[in-house]
Formats: structure tokens, C-alpha cells, sequence
């Protein structure tokens, strides 16, 4: 099923690194995030659409984690061509992502 | 500030998430039931570069306009009621807002009735070159570059201060403080300390109300706008209420909005907007501490109503962040529709056309984007790998281009109206002209050793 089952999400951005805040819909959705949303996979989904690594942190008490998603933004803010799109929207392209709720 | 069952409460309204934001919400905020404060935020990076640019055409300008007859409207209504609000309206020029606002207020009639606070000493454009020959270098906070690369194309250049100048101003009696880069948080945290008395090392507390202060920053962002989760049940959006924080001194707090004002407060919504624009959650860096956003506990204390603790916080930094703008070059952005049959294929191939012919003319850019709004201009490859373009109504063509250099930017312009007739067919979508070319102001993060920033408080009498 697609993460968008399990999640919702918001992002915005800080100079050239986008976030993407991805917030389990229910409690026990949580550990399925931790265990299958890894850095790894996340830097496979947006391959060839961010320049940089990605960090994720946890946030075990909101039941959410926060992703950077380092040189997402075509150089950031204002010189991006299109920075609302691309800051705003396009991390949570994530929601996309295949997940496995029985693992 | 009120008793609300049996204990100290200070209610704090946001109303305004940025400069452009709903203008009746700060209306609505103070009219709709009892508040304390009104918490206005109106400045984003480059807002700074646009008002220095005002500034320097014309003394009197460089704060947000819009912030003097919002107070005409208001203003009855504040003294009234004894609401003060805290605002960063005054841009680069917070002394010629306060004196605008000063003599609306004598014009309506309030003259000996309210002071202003002023909030200065931010502004460092003047004092760079004495900053930059001491050896602060303002590194850029992404690349590591020091400013001395882009010196002689800054714009503007200013520290982001904390909640205390805030604090000394309301403390002098300031009704509307007035202030310039002061940081959005501040803004929020600044009536709790005032209110409840909050040490400057009192860590936990300035963290919650940091907390508080990002909470309500982006207005209804956290109250049912912009909200993912079950956004198609959220109530009357049309009527949507803007957060107000209610805080105790105990640095707990609740986020709600007034009776009969649409959106939803709930802990998912909240929870979105506690993520926004969120770097490492356990060290929000404010100039008044660093907030840990991992010890949050959200619970639904009612309908529209979240309550905060548990909040921790550490000791602030030795440094203020400071936001400099410089100009950066020019872009421009075109856009052309294309219908069905073959939409996206036509736009496609009008892309293809025209970048054929900016390569003939020998244009160079330092950047060229084309997106299909309609197939994949939101998600970018994904939104390409996971639907059917085949069939779509129609598609936007959206170019553009980026340089150091005007002149290539302003040739481009000119490429896309002909493509109307000596391009793919079923076209339409040009009502707007030709583009324009745009001057990029950029941004540039630096940090800067804190003693080097003297924040400084003028009360002006009404």
C-alpha cells in the first residue's frame, strides 16, 4: 500500500533543504515508519530530484519523522524557478512511497 | 491577562502568518471574543530587501504598509478592549512606522492614550564593512562562503533578535510594540515572559512559549488550513479561525480558536504544523534558547483545543542567526496551454522547439526548467512514473530560465508568444503577455557572535 495509508505529511523549506514532516495516522502506524521510511529509501524515491543526503530524525512522542532532504531546491528560496512547488509539494511526493503494513 | 478556571491565563491571538496573509483575521481575532495580545508576523526573508529598496527611494518607507490602516481599523477596538499587539511591521524602518501609527492614533483620538515600542537595533547594513574588517566573516550557513564574495551586492542585511527587547518594550508600557527583524517565536514568547515574570535562564518555560510561538507563526496553518489529514471534513474554511494560545505560567499551554469560527484544531493538525519547516527537532534554535521539540505531548483537551507540555528546552547559543539579502541575477517564467488530443505530447515537443531555438541563438542560462503543469509539475518524476499522461485534458507549459545577465533572460521573453503560431497546434493560455524578467534577491544565512548586537527600546507617546 502506499504511505499516504499510513500518513500525513507537511514540508516547507530552509535555504536549500526541504523537509518533509511525515506523521503516522494512527499510534501503532508509527513503528511501521521508523522501520520501513529509512534514509536509504527515502534518497532512492527522490533520486535524481535532490543534489544532497538525506537526514531523518525521530519524533517518537508526536509519532512523526522529520526528513532533510538536503539540495532539493534548484538552489533555494528565490532563485529556485519554481520554489513554492518545489519546496512545498514536492517532498510530500514521499506519501507516494510503497509500504507494507504486515512486515 | 484573566483568571479562567482558577488559574493565571494569557490568551495571545496570531493574526497574520505573513505579510499578504487574510486581512480580516486580525479583525476577527480581536472581535471574536476575549484576547490579550494580537501577535503579528510580517517578515519573511526577502521582505527585508524589498523594504530596504523602499527605504532608499524614500526615508519615510521601508516598514509593511498594510500594518497602518490595519490599526486605523483596529485601533478602537484595542484601546477598548486593552489588547496590545506585538508586530515586526516596522521592517527596516521601525521608527517611521511607529510614527505613522503615532499619528493615525492622534487623528482618531487617542492621543495620550497609547504608546509605541520601538524595537531597533537589528539593522546591520550600515555596520558591515566594520563587521567584515573585524573578522566576522558572515560565512553562509548552506555553502560555508564568506560574504565577502557577494559584499558589493548586498541588499539588505539583518539579526534576527529575540523575545527581550519585545519584553522591555511591554514593560515600559508599550500598547503596539513596533519592531524590526524580530524573530516570530519572539513575538508569541515575548507577553508570556512579560505576563508571568519568566527568568531569562527559566530554559523549559522560554522553550514552551517558543513552542507556542512556532505553533501559531503561519496564523491558520496550524487551526485547519493547509491541512492534509481529512482536509475534505475540516468546517468552513471560508470562516476559518485563527489560533490563539492560551498559556499559564507554569509554561503549559492550549491552542484554540474563538467559538463559532470554522477549521479544526486537533492534535494531527497541530502535529503538521510542528513539523513545518522543522530542521532537528531536539535543537530549535531560537536567540532566547534552543526548544526540544521531542518532549512535546500533545492531548485534545476539547473541541478545538490542544493542549502542550512536557516541553524542555537548553541554554540559547552565543550567536543570532542573521538574514542577509544580495541580488543574485534575473529569471523569468513563461507559460503556454496546450489541449487535448495529445496534450502533453504538444508541450513536449513545444519544449523541445524552444529550447532548440534559445541553443540556436546562443543564449546562455545558468539554469532552464521546464515543468508540465497538469502532468508533473508538483512531483516532479514521480507524478510521471505513476499516471496516465496519455489522455489528459490539457497541459501547462511552464519555462524558465535563470542568469547573472539580463540580456539573454530578456531574449527568452520573446521566444514563447511566436510559438503560438510556428509551434504545436491547440494552444492557448497567453492572455498575460509577454513575461518580464525579475531581479533575483537571494538569501544568504550567516551567524554572528551575539555581543556584537545591541537591541535597543524607544517608547513614542501617541
Amino acid at each position: 500500500m502506499r504511505l499516504l495509508e499510513l500518513a500525513h505529511a507537511r514540508s516547507g523549506d530552509k535555504g536549500d533543504t526541504a523537509n518533509v514532516g511525515l506523521i503516522a495516522l494512527k499510534p501503532e502506524y508509527y513503528p511501521v515508519l521508523v522501520k520501513q521510511v529509512t534514509a536509504a529509501r527515502v534518497t532512492r524515491h527522490f533520486k535524481g530530484t535532490i543534489n544532497g543526503p538525506v537526514e531523518r530524525y525521530e519524533l517518537p512522542n508526536l509519532h512523526a519523522l522529520n526528513f532533510l532532504l538536503h539540495g532539493a531546491l534548484d538552489g533555494g528560496g528565490t532563485i529556485s524557478l519554481n520554489p513554492s512547488a518545489i519546496a512545498f509539494i514536492r517532498p510530500t511526493a514521499l506519501l507516494r512511497l510503497e509500504v507494507d503494513l504486515a512486515k | 491577562m484573566t483568571r479562567s478556571r482558577g488559574r493565571q491565563t494569557v490568551r495571545i491571538a496570531g493574526g497574520q502568518g505573513f505579510w499578504g496573509d487574510w486581512l480580516e483575521a486580525p479583525y476577527r481575532q480581536v472581535t471574536g471574543g476575549p484576547v490579550d495580545y494580537l501577535m503579528m508576523d510580517y517578515l519573511a526573508e526577502v521582505t527585508m530587501s524589498i523594504l530596504q529598496k523602499q527605504k532608499s527611494r524614500d526615508s519615510s518607507l521601508g516598514f509593511a504598509k498594510d500594518f497602518v490602516p490595519l490599526m486605523e481599523r483596529l485601533l478602537p477596538i484595542l484601546v477598548e478592549r486593552h489588547i496590545r499587539v506585538t508586530s515586526n511591521a516596522g521592517g527596516v524602518n521601525p521608527r517611521a512606522c511607529a510614527q505613522a501609527v503615532a499619528a493615525l492614533a492622534h487623528r482618531l483620538g487617542f492621543g495620550g492614550k497609547l504608546r509605541i515600542g520601538v524595537v531597533t537595533g537589528d539593522d546591520l547594513l550600515a555596520r558591515l564593512d566594520g563587521l567584515l574588517a573585524r573578522g566576522h566573516e558572515l560565512r553562509n550557513l548552506d555553502t560555508g562562503r564568506p560574504l565577502s564574495d557577494v559584499r558589493d551586492r548586498v541588499l539588505s542585511a539583518n539579526a534576527y533578535l529575540g523575545a527581550w527587547p519585545v519584553v522591555d518594550a511591554l514593560r515600559r508600557g508599550a500598547d503596539v510594540v513596533v519592531a524590526g527583524r524580530v524573530t516570530d517565536t519572539g513575538l508569541t514568547l515575548a507577553p508570556m515572559i512579560h505576563a508571568f515574570d519568566w527568568r531569562p535562564d527559566a530554559w523549559d518555560l522560554l522553550a514552551a512559549g517558543t513552542v507556542a510561538g512556532h505553533t501559531i507563526e503561519c496564523g491558520a496553518q496550524c487551526s485547519g488550513g493547509n491541512c492534509l489529514k481529512d482536509w475534505q471534513t475540516i468546517p468552513d474554511l471560508a470562516n476559518v479561525g485563527y489560533p490563539i494560545v492560551e498559556a499559564g505560567p507554569d509554561g503549559t499551554f492550549e491552542i484554540t480558536k474563538h467559538p463559532g469560527t470554522g477549521g479544526r484544531i486537533d492534535v494531527a493538525g497541530v502535529t503538521e504544523q510542528l513539523v513545518y519547516e522543522m530542521g532537528n527537532p531536539a535543537e530549535y534554535i531560537t536567540p532566547d534558547c534552543i526548544a526540544d521539540f521531542t518532549t512535546i505531548r500533545l492531548t485534545q483537551a476539547g473541541k478545538d483545543r490542544v493542549r502542550f507540555s512536557g516541553i524542555k528546552g537548553r541554554p540559547a547559543t552565543d550567536t543570532l542567526k542573521v538574514s542577509v539579502a544580495y541580488f543574485y541575477g534575473y529569471k523569468a517564467v513563461g507559460t503556454l496551454v496546450y489541449a487535448w488530443p495529445d496534450a502533453y505530447k504538444k508541450a513536449q515537443a513545444a519544449d523541445r522547439v524552444l529550447r532548440q531555438r534559445l541553443a540556436a541563438l546562443g543564449l546562455k542560462f545558468e539554469a532552464v526548467l521546464t515543468e508540465f503543469v497538469g502532468a508533473d509539475a508538483t512531483h516532479g518524476a514521480l507524478a510521471r512514473a505513476s499516471a496516465p499522461l496519455d489522455d489528459l485534458p490539457e497541459v501547462q507549459l511552464r519555462i524558465g530560465v535563470r542568469s547573472p545577465d539580463k540580456a539573454p533572460v530578456e531574449r527568452f521573453t520573446r521566444e514563447i508568444a511566436p510559438l503560438i503560431l510556428n509551434g504545436p497546434p491547440s494552444v492557448t493560455g497567453f492572455a498575460g503577455g509577454r513575461p518580464k524578467p525579475e531581479e533575483i534577491v537571494a538569501y544568504w544565512p550567516a551567524l554572528l557572535d551575539k555581543r556584537m548586537v545591541e537591541p535597543c527600546v524607544e517608547i513614542v507617546d501617541a
